[in-house]
């Protein structure tokens, strides 16, 4: 099966800077795909270089299998990008900006498909306001709109739940999710890491223009050795048996990292010694966002951009 | 092609929904103008033989003003939307560089021409006008509302901000257009000033425009035409590669 992305050895350079130093990446049909990294890694330029919005100082990159400079046109017809920026054109309202954007795919009377959208992203009430007057969040909305209007096989969303409520937030995901089930390659970026381990099953992490991860959410989450456990003692004072385990001390809690299960029962063991009391236990599980700190690692290091 | 339309359409509902501003507003100011000039000048200059002042000001007043408003519409579309951001909705279409140029080079003449034929309606209503060729009128509005068209294309996409399109605007367009013949037949200019007024291009639009009319004109349409219509296809040429290499748009 052809790959819905494929991006070999992609350089950006603005001057000096390289904002892409060497990207390798390929997302199967029907992937549900996150891009992740800290502000300026280079999401935005990746995707504005798969969407033909920039591009691409070297290297090669196709949307199933049509090359996103060369077969511009074909290339761009089978993605649909939302762009981060809330960008919209003021002469217009909701309506009209779908009906233009979908003339702009060579679709008329494409009214049947627009009604599906502007219901499931709850426009409805809106279609016929101008685009000046919606919010901030109902401006996203169309935004997310507009890059459906041609039922892209590859959708890319560029930070979709950037400053959007809750209900919005869960009524896009589940219509997203929806698109995806029916087959559609889904891509999107977000700084909501709960967001990305919850829907995507597989994350590459960018950092300073290259791939630092890539793997599925799981076996990501399953390389970052260990579990946490919280614990409330009744000592202020952690037995030194337990001195090296400690990751952290916040609000009165001692914060342990153990390899594996068998280890607690070795701190237990350690605080009976101690006769130390446990007032409160919590065993918390690795998340993603465990594995980004990981893997940035050094990120609060980085130059301020 | 229907992608090519949507864009068409957008260009030209874009300024037809505020007509008020894009097409009424230029038309008074141009038969302001020619109110004026005409009533101070109409009995101290005569250009041609035969031809009043005030007919020989009303092409050159006419064309000034569609080739101002054929500039003002591409280069203040485009500038909009690169400001606003919303011109990645056309640059993620899979629409081609050639249908965007000509999208918005055909807008720019349909503005051009609405104002320019508004214009004309009024003066015929004060004026008689002779008319010579309608062909020579029509070949010459067209080609010069494409042409400034095409360079209003250039400037927004050179321009980053507002101040640097007005800045492409007072200094070259203006000058250019002011010092192309439309007060005066270059023939009563010095012989430097002359010699240097065939070197504009704008001059060679008026002249031969005017030619349609009166059928007189300083050098000969058909030489203006050859001008024009290289000077056409040569920003045209650029403003395609800009738009194929994506210079400025797709950085």
């Amino acid at each position: 099966m052809i790959p819905a992305i494929e991006v070999k050895k992609v350089y950006k350079h603005y001057g000096p800077v390289g904002a892409l130093v060497g990207i390798d990446l390929e997302i199967e049909q029907g992937e549900f795909f996150a891009l992740l990294g800290p502000n300026g890694a280079g999401k935005t330029t990746l995707i504005n270089v798969l969407a033909g919005l920039t591009l691409p100082s070297n290297g090669v990159a196709k949307i199933m299998g049509h090359d996103v400079v060369k077969s511009y046109r074909e290339a761009r017809r089978i993605v649909g990008v939302v762009p981060q920026e809330l960008v919209f054109d003021p002469f217009f309202s909701v309506r009209e900006t779908l009906s233009i954007q979908s003339g702009y795919y060579g679709l008329r009377n494409n009214d049947a498909w627009i009604d599906e959208i502007l219901y499931h992203l709850g426009l409805r009430d809106k279609e016929n306001a101008n685009m000046r007057t919606l919010s901030g969040g109902m401006k996203r909305r169309v935004l997310v709109a507009q890059a459906l209007v041609h039922k892209p096989p590859v959708i890319i969303l560029d930070e979709p739940t950037a400053g959007v409520d809750v209900e919005l937030r869960q009524s896009l995901w589940s219509f997203i999710k929806r698109l995806n089930r029916d087959g559609h390659t889904v891509v999107l970026t977000t700084h909501y890491l709960d967001e990305a381990e919850e829907l995507c099953s597989r994350v590459a992490m960018l950092k300073k223009g290259e791939i630092v991860a890539l793997d599925s959410t799981k076996n990501l989450i399953k390389n970052v050795s260990g579990y946490l456990i919280r614990l409330r003692l009744s000592s202020e004072t952690l037995p030194s048996d337990l001195q090296p385990l400690l990751e952290s001390y916040i609000e009165g809690c001692f914060i342990l990292r153990v390899n594996n299960y068998s280890k607690i029962e070795s701190v237990l063991a350690a605080l009976r010694i101690g006769q130390i009391r446990v007032l409160e236990m919590e065993l918390m599980q690795p998340d993603l966002e465990d594995v980004f700190v990981k893997i940035m690692g050094n990120t609060k290091n980085m130059e301020p951009v | 092609m229907s992608g090519f339309y949507t864009l068409l359409h957008k260009e030209l509902l874009r300024f037809w929904k505020v007509g008020l501003q894009s097409i009424f507003a230029p038309m008074i100011a141009t038969l302001i103008y020619l109110f004026i000039f005409s009533h101070i000048l109409e009995e101290r200059a005569q250009a041609y033989p035969g031809v009043t002042y005030t007919a020989f000001l009303i092409p050159g007043l006419l064309m000034m003003a569609m080739l101002q408003n054929a500039f003002a519409n591409s280069s203040s579309s485009l500038i909009q939307s690169k400001i606003s951001g919303s011109i990645v909705f056309v640059l993620l279409s899979p629409l081609s560089y050639m249908e965007i140029f000509v999208a918005y080079v055909l807008a720019s003449i349909v503005r051009g021409l609405l104002v320019g034929g508004g214009i004309y309606l009024v003066i015929l209503i004060f004026f008689d006008m002779p008319l010579q060729s309608l062909l020579w009128i029509f070949i010459f509005a067209l080609i010069g509302n494409g042409f400034l068209g095409v360079l209003g294309i250039i400037a927004a996409i050179w321009a980053e901000k507002f101040d640097q399109l007005a800045a492409f605007q007072n200094f070259v367009i203006l000058p250019l257009t002011f010092l192309s013949g439309v007060f005066y037949t270059i023939h009563s200019l010095p012989p430097f000033w002359e010699g240097l007024s065939r070197f504009n291009p704008f001059f060679y639009v008026i002249d031969g425009f005017r030619y349609g009319f009166f059928g007189v004109s300083d050098v000969s349409p058909y030489f203006s035409f050859m001008i024009v219509g290289i000077c056409f296809l040569a920003v045209s040429w650029v403003t395609l590669r800009m738009l194929k290499t994506g210079y400025k748009l797709r950085q």
